[in-house]
């Protein structure tokens, strides 16, 4: 039976903690966050970085994935626009989140909530700035739980 | 020997399934053959106690078709599985949730109003709206519960194989029929149909460029397709690339675009992200608003990627801002 793994329960507003999935690309967005790191910055720490080679490898099911599952906002992370290592990978990038931030808002989930960032390994600081703001966003927007399963109610709708 | 018994049901869908079956047409002969239908509610008068009656797992194949909405289609889905030695997921609603699925983007509230309060079409001046519990003269009617999603059928019950199609088509029916009274079964979770993309056994494929780049996209309306041509480089949103073949590309040889009845690839779990994958990086522009500019020609995304699959999906349903209760 295809029933969804409950990856976290339903958390209240006040210990409300922001789950944040990060993808940033191997070339530009990752080496700054290396840089953010070996710089000592401190940022948020409601991040998970996953490191993909490229940000055009970013399938929108790994969004709609981690979403699923209980993460609170995503964050894609890829090269300046004309720097992309793979030289076409970040428009394709670009253009699939255009699309998917139309979806997510169809589905109930806030643009806030779908962030797409061009970062260049120089920018440890951008990295910083960037989580920084995108938790405080996400925080103020409250848990998405959209892995909690509707319970089936079983009284009468009164319309 | 006594014949295999087999049973035909549908929960929330429109008969096309049905359909189906009857558009065997002659070698619908050949499934009488080789089997006893014994219950198929659209065509053969046998009710839900002859279902209680029987043993467990007397029913060699159970095909069920439609999707969940009701207290109702989900006991039948329970009896039917227990009742079923193998339990068929039949066409797109049971597989993935169907057109009725996209009922998933509204609540339960708002699909009654607009049912039968608000639809332009609505006459009901007394303002009547099914209730679960109704009593008239001393005569009490019970209705099922009218439940907060669409879901597959397999979100209710265990499934062991899938054919997909809206409808199935009688070759993908007659292929599954023969699967399933073979001696080698497939794996558990098998959809019976080819586990490529549509553009695999497509006749225009030969037209697909190697490159595509789409500067707009058209609806069916807005253009009249060539008829040798690749749809999708004719700028029509064309499913093909991330929809399961076996239809043997009948819209496309209507001259309409694949709409993605199949469901995913044998690879792939959410259709509508993988659809939008491909769409949008096809686009030609590379700035926000060109980019904007095409997109403003799927209004629906949601709807035009998910028409078959949103309860099947990753994410299932729109999120609601009401109570949501962990089970």
């Amino acid at each position: 039976m295809r029933n969804r793994q409950l990856a976290r329960a339903p958390v209240s507003p006040e210990t409300f903690e922001p789950r944040i999935v990060a993808f940033f690309c191997n070339w530009c967005t990752y080496l700054a966050a290396d840089l953010a790191g070996t710089s000592r910055m401190k940022h948020a720490p409601n991040v998970r970085v996953v490191r993909l080679m490229c940000s055009g490898r970013l399938d929108p099911q790994f969004v709609l994935d981690a979403f699923a599952q209980g993460a609170d906002g995503v964050l894609i992370g890829g090269c300046h626009p004309g720097d992309c290592h793979y030289q076409e990978g970040n428009y394709k990038t670009l253009r699939r989140y255009h699309l998917l931030k139309r979806l997510l808002q169809q589905m109930g989930i806030e643009e806030e909530r779908c962030r797409l960032e061009w970062i260049s390994a120089a920018e440890g600081d951008r990295v910083r700035s960037t989580i920084n703001d995108m938790v405080e966003k996400v925080r103020a927007l409250g848990p998405l739980h959209f892995n909690v399963e509707r319970e089936d109610i079983e009284e009468e709708v009164t319309v | 020997m006594a014949k295999p018994k087999v049973a035909f049901y549908w929960c929330a869908s429109c008969g096309g399934c049905e359909e189906t079956v009857v558009d065997l047409a002659e070698a619908i002969l050949d499934v009488a053959a080789a089997v006893d239908i014994v219950f198929w509610p659209v065509a053969l008068d046998f009710k839900r106690k002859d279902v209680e009656a029987m043993d467990d797992r007397s029913l060699a194949v159970t095909f069920l078709n439609g999707a969940i909405r009701t207290s109702e289609q989900e006991e039948m889905a329970h009896l039917l599985r227990k009742r079923s030695g193998l339990l068929v997921a039949f066409g797109s609603c049971s597989h993935l949730g169907g057109i009725p699925g996209l009922a998933n983007l509204f609540d339960r509230e708002s699909i009654l109003k607009t049912v039968y309060l608000n639809a332009p079409s609505d006459v009901n001046p007394g303002k009547t709206v099914p209730a679960m519990h109704y009593c008239d003269n001393g005569h009490a009617l019970e209705l099922p519960h009218f439940q907060s999603s669409v879901k597959t059928l397999d979100q209710v019950v265990e499934v062991d194989y899938y054919v997909p199609g809206c409808p199935p088509t009688p070759r993908i029916l007659k292929k599954a029929v023969q699967t399933l009274l073979g001696a080698d079964l497939p794996p558990k979770g098998t959809v019976l149909a080819p586990g490529a993309a549509l553009c695999e056994e497509c006749p225009r494929q030969d037209s697909k460029p190697e490159k595509l780049a789409i500067a707009e996209f058209r609806r069916p309306t807005q253009i009249v397709a060539d008829e040798q041509t690749c749809l999708l480089a004719q700028g029509l949103l064309c499913m093909g690339p991330a929809t399961r073949a076996g239809c043997e590309a009948l819209c496309v040889n209507g001259n309409m675009p694949c709409t993605g009845c199949c469901g995913p690839t044998s690879r792939v779990q959410d259709q509508g992200a993988k659809i939008l994958s491909c769409m949008a990086s096809l686009i030609e522009s590379k700035d926000d608003a060109g980019i904007d500019r095409a997109l403003d020609a799927i209004p629906d995304p949601v709807g035009t990627f998910y028409r078959y699959g949103l309860p099947g999906s990753m994410l299932r349903q729109k999120r609601s801002n009401g109570v949501q209760v962990s089970k």
